[in-house]
């Protein structure tokens, strides 16, 4: 077991880094750091672009090799490399990993498990009232994209405050005016989150009882809840205990999945709540020509999506009798 | 003449309905997936006509209308430019349907030929085929299109080779599971003949596997036109996807949202052309999923 889990875990470091190494020969051909520097006034002089190009290692004179090498060599002394006006990738990442999971950390979960209850009762329910609501409401949320919900979120949310003729819902940033009462900070960090988090819910929520509804289907439909049914049990608890039970094992290795990709997972919204996250500044960097920049976001991504790779297996072997006892 | 119509009722309810005409029977008893196809049959003609039948160009500008709401002369608005704003939705519409679609077909038969030639041939091409995908897979592929797209070159062409970009990451999940399914076709009774017989690999694939994982294609290229879709139209709300002087309703998304509280019909429209059409391409979808599933309860009686 364990000579299989140290196989896989080789694999998953030798995918990412070709992976990584791709973005960096694709972002170094592809962005042109050269150009920022093009449009200033007064305009700077050619060599002075190139001693600040050199520096950080971004000069498209240097072979693209050449350049690649000396990236490599620094990131495996933990050295991420500067943007092109020379801010700290590393440090870039290390701060705004923290807003990220600020911002993502109850939305997600909270979104996850309302998904699967709303999913796993609706299937209960197949075919009533209830049940083609909530299909029809989730359906039009999944057909509506990030952007757009958040936007609509937005105006109704200004909607409101302008009916009220208060500040209620706040959507700019993590923190704003902070009043003087006791425990302030913290009523303003929760105002500034609920928007952004409702969103979220909404969204996660959607396209999760979509996948829990299937599963429920499917296992309430299997025999061995008939026979749970027939020796005597009552509804619900065969509900709860055979039915429900089984059809959470695939929901628990997407849960895994999902909890380490979420970093990486919500650009539109933390550009729509101005929120400085990692998804952010995924697309920052992307505007700004910081090929750095863009490697280490990617590079950030493909570890969040092993370490859920390895997090839904562990999750499989932990729900699932026949794999854990095997 | 009475018997001979009594006779050709009785062959008729005793003929035997085709694969197809039961498929086209379950699809038509789903509601909503008839309504989808519809609404997407509509919005075709809407980008095929309606330039035809608009008085404004989606490039014109309107010197007196400078972000004017809807009224008469422009049904939708106009922008902070002066343009319509319905002609623009329109013209975004139309670039974002002829995406979703290349991009679905394109990168369904790349799933489909990679997914069965891996599963058919095995060995070290199978290997290789999927650790391609587990890299696909691993790196986010927004950014990389978005990266990619930053440095294309630019012109009327540039949309061509978001399509590209699309497609080459869109394939590597659904070419996964048509190699699971693969792996038990490849082993039915006619297949085997065919190989005995002694047809290539390529004929073999094209002509005996492929065709039986057709409900699986059929339903992985309509999702992925909605897939397509939303990552077209999420790239260009960052300004990544189609350049200007070109349009999409994400383009539009973006520029209107910046403006939505006061100026919300730039903003509004193209988002209600795209929510409703990426809704009628799920319909669409579902429907095709129940319709094709030989274990689908959604059928009813024959």
């Amino acid at each position: 077991m364990l000579r299989y889990i140290g196989k896989r875990l080789l694999n998953y470091l030798v995918l990412l880094y070709v992976a990584v190494s791709l973005t960096y020969l694709l972002a170094a051909t592809q962005l042109n750091p050269r150009a920022l520097f093009a449009l200033r006034q007064p305009p700077v002089p050619a060599d002075i672009v190139e001693a600040q190009l050199l520096q950080y290692n971004l000069s498209d004179h240097v072979p693209l090799f050449e350049r690649y090498w000396i990236w490599l060599s620094g990131v495996f002394r933990g050295d991420w490399g500067y943007s092109p006006l020379g801010v700290s990738v590393a440090e870039q990442i290390g701060n705004r990993m923290w807003v990220s999971l600020r911002l993502l950390l109850v939305g997600t979960l909270a979104g996850i498990l309302i998904g699967v209850a709303v999913g796993a009762w609706s299937a209960t329910r197949q075919y009533r009232l209830s049940d083609r609501t909530i299909t029809v409401v989730s359906l039009l949320i999944i057909s509506t994209p990030a952007f757009v919900i958040g936007h609509v979120a937005q105006m109704l949310a200004i909607g409101v405050n302008n009916a009220t003729g208060t500040r209620f819902f706040e959507f700019i940033g993590e923190t704003g005016e902070v009043g003087s009462y006791p425990l302030a900070w913290l009523v303003d960090r929760g105002q500034h989150l609920l928007l952004p988090t409702l969103v979220l819910i909404i969204l996660g929520a959607a396209s999760m009882s979509r996948i829990q509804r299937n599963l429920m289907l499917d296992s309430l439909g299997a025999d061995y809840v008939r026979t749970a049914r027939a020796k005597g049990l009552p509804q619900g608890k065969a509900v709860m205990k055979h039915a429900l039970r089984t059809a959470l094992i695939p929901t628990g290795t997407y849960v895994a999945f999902s909890v380490a990709t979420m970093f990486v997972g919500a650009t539109f919204t933390e550009r729509i709540f101005s929120f400085p996250g990692i998804g952010q500044y995924g697309v920052d960097t992307i505007t700004n020509r910081d090929i750095n920049g863009i490697v280490a976001v990617t590079a950030f991504a493909g570890v969040c999506v092993l370490i859920g790779a390895i997090l839904s297996d562990i999750m499989v072997a932990i729900l699932d009798p026949r794999v854990r006892l095997a | 003449m009475s018997e001979l119509v009594a006779a050709e009722v009785g062959l008729e309810a005793k003929r035997r309905i085709t694969r197809g005409e039961l498929i086209w029977r379950r699809f038509l008893r789903n509601k909503t997936a008839v309504f989808g196809a519809a609404g997407i049959l509509f919005l075709l003609l809407l980008t095929l006509a309606g330039p035809y039948l608009l008085y404004w160009k989606f490039d014109d500008i309107d010197t007196n209308a400078f972000l004017s709401a809807p009224d008469g002369a422009h049904l939708l608005g106009t922008t902070q430019a002066g343009r319509d704003v319905l002609a623009l939705a329109i013209r975004g519409l139309g670039k974002s349907l002829l995406i979703g679609f290349l991009v679905a077909l394109i990168s369904t038969s790349i799933s489909a030929l990679v997914g069965a030639s891996a599963a058919y041939l095995g060995g070290w091409y199978e290997k290789s085929m999927l650790w391609i995908i587990d890299l696909l897979l691993v790196i986010p592929s927004f950014f990389l299109i978005a990266v990619a797209s930053r440095g294309a070159p630019e012109g009327e062409a540039s949309w061509l080779i978001l399509v590209v970009l699309l497609a080459a990451f869109a394939w590597p999940l659904s070419a996964r599971v048509v190699r699971s399914l693969t792996l038990s076709i490849r082993e039915r009774e006619y297949v085997l003949a065919a190989k005995f017989m002694g047809l290539s690999s390529f004929r073999i694939i094209v002509r005996h596997i492929l065709p039986n994982a057709s409900s699986l294609l059929i339903i992985d290229a309509t999702l992925g036109v909605g897939y397509a879709i939303l990552s077209e139209t999420g790239l260009s709300y960052f300004g990544f996807g189609v350049q200007a002087p070109d349009t999409s309703l994400g383009t539009l998304i973006g520029e209107g949202a910046s403006m939505a509280t006061t100026f919300p019909w730039i903003f509004l429209g193209p988002a209600t052309v795209l929510v409703f059409l990426v809704m009628c391409v799920n319909a669409v979808g579902d429907g095709l999923r129940d319709a094709l599933d030989p274990s689908s309860a959604s059928g009813g009686q024959v």
